[in-house]
């Protein structure tokens, strides 16, 4: 005789859990003192746990109430969780309670995982971008247990996670609705939330963290660091490639070269004419660094991953481009944005740390494993889209036209712009022959190189040099010469082929900014929009609050 | 640690064909962590030289190479151009030469 079928072991587990809970907290409500007898309840040996690490809020209270526990006792944990920003999250690898791993970025730990993973302490299941951790959330990577964060909580466990939503809400459906456990710290207990952006069905324990949990400006880029080059290359982007495309829907990456393109709406591309015809809807977190441009009248909608420190009252006022709670302030919220970023975006430009002669692009450095974010979401081809723009059929024209078969079927193409100096601070190529990344897959013994953007999803290489128009290349030989062609006085770049390269300079794959009509004399600080973070705050009317540390005034 | 290691000096000379005459010395930029100061002087024959110091030392054949590109675009004569450095890169260098050049009468 066969035993009958059981069909409900996971909530079996969970009811389980919750039983021996019971004594440690009144309801969900449980006291700060009593979290690690909690955890202890409700975490088994050998769970998938998520400890709630975004990019910018931490639940720092949960993560080390976690690291507190006996590894005797809670051991072999499977973390999957979005990023590695706390020592704690590396802490519980260290002492025994984890084993395994499955993330997306650990910028601030990636020497340390490195260690770690040589010294055999870390079992990696994959490097993910965010967008593909979330989607295994609901595959095979379900939490048993979430550690999550939250602005505050009322009575019943409803919560408000403020301005960054982030990761919660996909990390909280995947757990709750699968039979796992949900614990949440929040900052305060109230009576009425401004709002609710988790209901407290799915949410059976919250605990008040003693302090407000910890939050990173990430985004914050003081216009004062931006360099005459980077004007050169922000004016170089605007008529070559915004102008040239009418690209209206778009990412940028978060460093300075980017900040300048956003500094310039106002002053350069006004004065050719574009307002109304470039960079009007957007898939980014708050930059302050977009103000201007928005008070200039540029912008109709923002949609963000994330939010940024100091903004709050700045986005409570702009409703009409911020996505807003009814209680005035902002809801951001990862998943969605990345996909918004992936499917709905016609460019993404960003920076990186070395090319190769493929146009393959990576921020891999030896001796550190810092994963990518969302970046290979953002720089990709969405290959699933079907919805046509012009920007999109012009891409894929120049990328397809005359090719046979296959290849050549009518569709578009997105537009992924890498751009940098060719030589980064103290002399350090941005070009190079080979990456980083393939010695680094070997000493970690990864499937494959950690390469962030494929060459063959750049359509556009962006140096002080000139544009590099990949879509325009109909070989390997060609591309190599295009990359050569604008990698300066790098070995690299030394090393073009000349007449090849002045070739393809004469059929628009090679444009300098001669070429394109921007003028070099005009690349000077004087042209950006704002030159400080005092100009920031006096764009915003004062609405912009910027964190002490950016304060210089 | 010897402090002599110091500037390292740099000397090239090109031929020009685009002879400038009598100018007002032209400066652009400024001797700063990761700047440099350019300097346009006339000088007599048909020479273009520049006379280059900087505070990173062993990059001599990049400077050959940005110098050279910057001289076959503006084929300068009779013209000396000193360079202070501080570290800047070539993106620098190569966009103070032009603006340089675009000051010259």
């Amino acid at each position: 005789m066969n035993a009958p079928v059981v069909w409900d072991h996971q909530r079996r587990s969970r009811d389980r859990r919750l039983t021996r809970a019971r004594d440690c907290a009144a309801g969900k409500h449980v006291d700060a003192a009593a979290i690690g007898a909690l955890l202890r309840a409700v975490i088994e040996p050998g769970d998938r746990v998520c400890l709630e690490g975004n990019n910018q809020k931490q639940a720092d209270f949960l993560a080390r109430a976690l690291t507190a526990l006996d590894p005797a006792a809670v051991n072999g944990l499977h973390m999957v969780q979005s990023v590695l920003a706390l020592p704690e999250h590396l802490d519980v690898f260290e002492n025994g309670i984890a084993a395994k791993l499955d993330f997306s970025f650990s910028g601030p730990q990636g020497a340390r995982l490195a260690r770690l993973v040589s010294a055999g302490r870390i079992d990696i299941g994959a490097i993910h971008t965010y967008l593909e951790l979330f989607a295994r959330y609901f595959v095979d990577l379900t939490p048993d247990v979430a550690l999550i964060c939250a602005q505050a909580a009322d009575r019943d466990g409803n919560l408000y996670t403020g301005a960054n939503t982030e990761d919660t809400p996909a990390i909280v459906e995947a757990t709750a609705f699968k039979s796992g456990i949900v614990v949440a710290q929040v900052n305060e207990i109230v009576d009425r939330l401004p709002r609710v952006d988790v209901p407290a069905g799915w949410v059976d324990f919250v605990v008040q963290s003693p302090k407000p949990h910890f939050i990173e400006p990430l985004f914050t880029r003081d216009p004062a660091q931006i360099s005459e080059i980077q004007v050169l290359m922000a004016m170089m982007a605007i008529k070559g490639i915004y102008a040239e495309y009418g690209v209206q829907r778009l990412n940028h990456g978060i460093g300075f070269d980017t900040a300048a393109i956003e500094l310039l709406l106002p002053t350069y591309a006004e004065s050719l004419g574009l307002k109304g015809k470039i960079c009007r809807h957007w898939a980014l977190n708050p930059h302050p660094a977009l103000i201007p441009a928005i008070e200039a009248g540029w912008v109709r909608s923002v949609h963000s991953f994330g939010s940024e420190m100091g903004m709050e009252d700045y986005i409570r006022a702009r409703p009409d481009v911020f996505f807003t709670g009814h209680d005035g302030s902002m809801r951001s919220h990862r998943a969605f944005c990345q996909a918004a970023g992936h499917y709905a975006c016609d460019l993404f430009i960003g920076s990186t740390l070395q090319i190769d002669l493929c146009a393959n692009s990576s921020t891999a450095t030896l001796g550190r494993i810092a994963g990518f974010g969302g970046a290979p979401n953002m720089g990709a081809d969405a290959r699933g889209r079907r919805h046509a723009s012009e920007t999109w059929l012009k891409a894929g024209r120049e990328a397809r036209d005359g090719l046979p078969g296959a290849r050549g079927t009518p569709r578009g193409q997105k537009l992924v712009v890498q751009m940098v100096e060719t030589f980064r601070e103290h002399m350090e190529p941005a070009f190079v022959e080979t990456l980083d990344a393939w010695q680094l897959a070997e000493q970690a013994k990864m499937p494959l190189p950690p390469i962030m953007i494929y060459g063959d999803d750049v359509t556009h290489i962006l140096t002080e040099e000139g544009i590099a128009n990949l879509l325009l290349c109909r070989s390997d030989e060609e591309r190599e010469q295009a990359v050569r062609g604008v990698a300066g006085y790098t070995a690299v770049g030394l090393a073009r082929d000349r007449r090849a390269v002045e070739n393809l300079r004469d059929r628009g794959v090679i444009r300098r900014a001669e070429d394109l009509g921007v003028d070099s004399r005009l690349a000077t600080r004087n042209l950006l929009a704002a030159r400080s973070m005092r100009d920031l705050v006096d764009a915003s009317g004062g609405l912009y609050a910027p964190p002490g540390r950016f304060r210089n005034w | 640690m010897s402090m002599a290691a110091g500037l390292e000096t740099l000397h090239y000379n090109f031929t020009g064909t685009q002879a400038v005459g009598a100018f007002a010395p032209v400066l652009v930029g400024v001797v700063g962590s990761g700047n440099l100061e350019v300097l346009l002087e006339p000088s007599p024959g048909p020479a273009c030289r520049f006379e280059v110091q900087t505070s990173a030392r062993g990059f001599g054949n990049i400077w050959e190479a940005v110098l050279r590109d910057f001289h076959s675009r503006h084929p300068l004569a009779g013209v000396v151009v000193a360079i202070h450095d501080m570290g800047a890169t070539p993106a620098v260098v190569s966009l103070r030469l032009a603006q340089a050049a675009a000051a010259l009468p």
